[in-house]
């Protein structure tokens, strides 16, 4: 049995899986589209954001607890270039399955979700270590931020 | 098809092996004429391309997807051909980042004996730069038949073995600064992928790839480039010489260099490069920021 997703992720691997190969790069190219730009207070900052070293292009993250502790809610903030959409595509799955849930769901997510999409033949394994990354950091923010034991 | 005759090629030892993006928008169409692009990302070409260029991606088409391998001659056939590729076309790759993935294709066709592959020089960035035509259609080229031809490794190929034989002759590693000394950022938590020793093939020198690209990722004049691989490394094109980074990617965009544009009539690409080198069991590896040699620590 795998361990479940949190309903918003779970829709989206859904729609992934339910694709043939060719149109689930389509859809990553729709989500690369889909990420918020960076609020202007973090472009200002970016300094404060955390390097992915896991991707082949270059991406910060800022993940913030608002209120910090276990009772509040996640924010993701990415900030990818536009010549990087795979790059922008998982951070634009993690920000629309993650964004505004509790800690707690967050951390819940297992470590292999980027195997799920079903994209590893489609783009390669090793491109896919990239969300591996991304997820990893955000959790690591998160239990930061939160106060959670790790 | 013609060489590109524009003046800026030409002092090059092999001009006819890149086209400027003019000479690319003149010939858009053509018959025998084949444009691919060849990128990291693998997505950037679904977000806009040039008009007609076909897509080809390094890990899914021209890897083998068992062995770590490249594609056999059967496998290379089948995807020439279903690209509409014929042994006789000219075919221009172009990509991101300087072309580095472009030339890994080039030098992957290269493997294959395809006469006439070309570089755009200045790849993607340089055509959209100058506000060229793209489009996110993709062609659907009628299918060609390409002959199977086995693959030939051993003039431009090189592997463990040939680099453990090959030491005490010129290598050239690639790759960054920290990557050639051995230093490593570790933290807790940030995960390190690649290889388990750090450092350098004994007697390579360090010659990051992209001292052969201008900012506009065009290649170097032909002084620069001399300036860099022959004055300040030394190098003779009679040399022997084998080039290596991590996985053999970016010492494509260098072999490219060395063999085309200065004109080394034996350069090998060594694309084990680091992920098999310090992972290997055994092999001698230098740290630090000399070149050393076998046995130095």
């Amino acid at each position: 049995m795998t361990v479940p997703l949190p309903e918003a992720l779970d829709e989206i691997v859904g729609d992934f899986q339910a694709m043939p190969e060719r149109q689930r790069l389509e859809l990553l190219l729709e989500f690369s589209q889909d990420l918020p730009a960076l609020p202007e207070r973090l472009a200002a900052h970016r300094e404060a954001m955390e390097p992915v070293v896991e991707c082949q292009s270059p991406l910060f993250l800022l993940v913030e607890v608002e209120p910090p502790g276990a009772s509040g809610v996640v924010r993701l903030h990415f900030d990818a270039p536009a010549e990087a959409p795979t790059t922008r595509g998982f951070a634009g799955i993690l920000h629309a399955g993650l964004d505004g849930l509790s800690p707690a769901e967050v951390l819940a997510v297992p470590d292999d979700m980027p195997q799920r999409l079903g994209l590893a033949t489609a783009i390669s394994p090793l491109r896919l270590n990239g969300m591996a990354g991304m997820l990893f950091r955000i959790k690591r923010q998160v239990r930061e931020k939160s106060g959670q034991p790790a | 098809m013609d060489r590109d005759p524009d003046t800026t090629l030409s002092l090059y030892a092999h001009p006819e092996r890149l086209v400027t993006t003019a000479w690319l928008a003149e010939h858009l169409g053509e018959p025998g004429l084949v444009v691919l692009e060849s990128d990291e990302d693998v997505l950037l070409y679904e977000t806009g391309h040039v008009p007609g260029a076909l897509k080809i991606d390094w890990f899914t088409e021209l890897n083998d997807q068992v062995t770590r391998d490249y594609v056999d001659g059967a496998g290379f056939a089948a995807l020439m051909s279903a690209k509409g590729v014929s042994r006789d076309d000219t075919v221009v790759i172009y990509g991101d980042k300087s072309n580095w993935w472009a030339a890994y294709a080039l030098w992957v066709f290269g493997l294959f004996g395809h006469a006439d592959v070309r570089l755009l020089d200045g790849g993607r960035a340089a055509w959209l730069a100058e506000g060229r035509p793209t489009t996110t259609e993709t062609p659907r080229p009628a299918p060609s038949s390409y002959p199977v031809i086995e693959r030939d490794d051993a003039p431009i190929r090189a592997f463990k073995d040939d680099v453990l034989d090959h030491l005490g002759k010129p290598l050239v590693d690639v790759r960054s600064p920290q990557e050639y000394t051995g230093e490593r950022t570790h933290m807790p938590d940030y995960p390190q992928e690649g290889a388990l020793r750090g450092g350098h093939v004994p007697g390579a020198v360090s010659v990051p790839w992209a001292r052969a690209a201008r900012e506009d990722g065009r290649f170097r004049s032909r002084a620069e480039l001399e300036a860099i691989y022959l004055g300040e490394q030394g190098l003779s094109p009679s040399d022997d010489v084998i080039a290596y980074c991590r996985i053999g990617e970016r010492s494509s965009h260098t072999w490219f260099v060395l063999t085309y544009l200065l004109g080394f009539e034996h350069v090998r690409n060594y694309d084990g490069s680091w992920t098999e080198w310090g992972n290997a069991v055994r092999v001698p590896i230098v740290t630090g920021a000399e070149p050393g040699k076998a046995g130095d620590r």
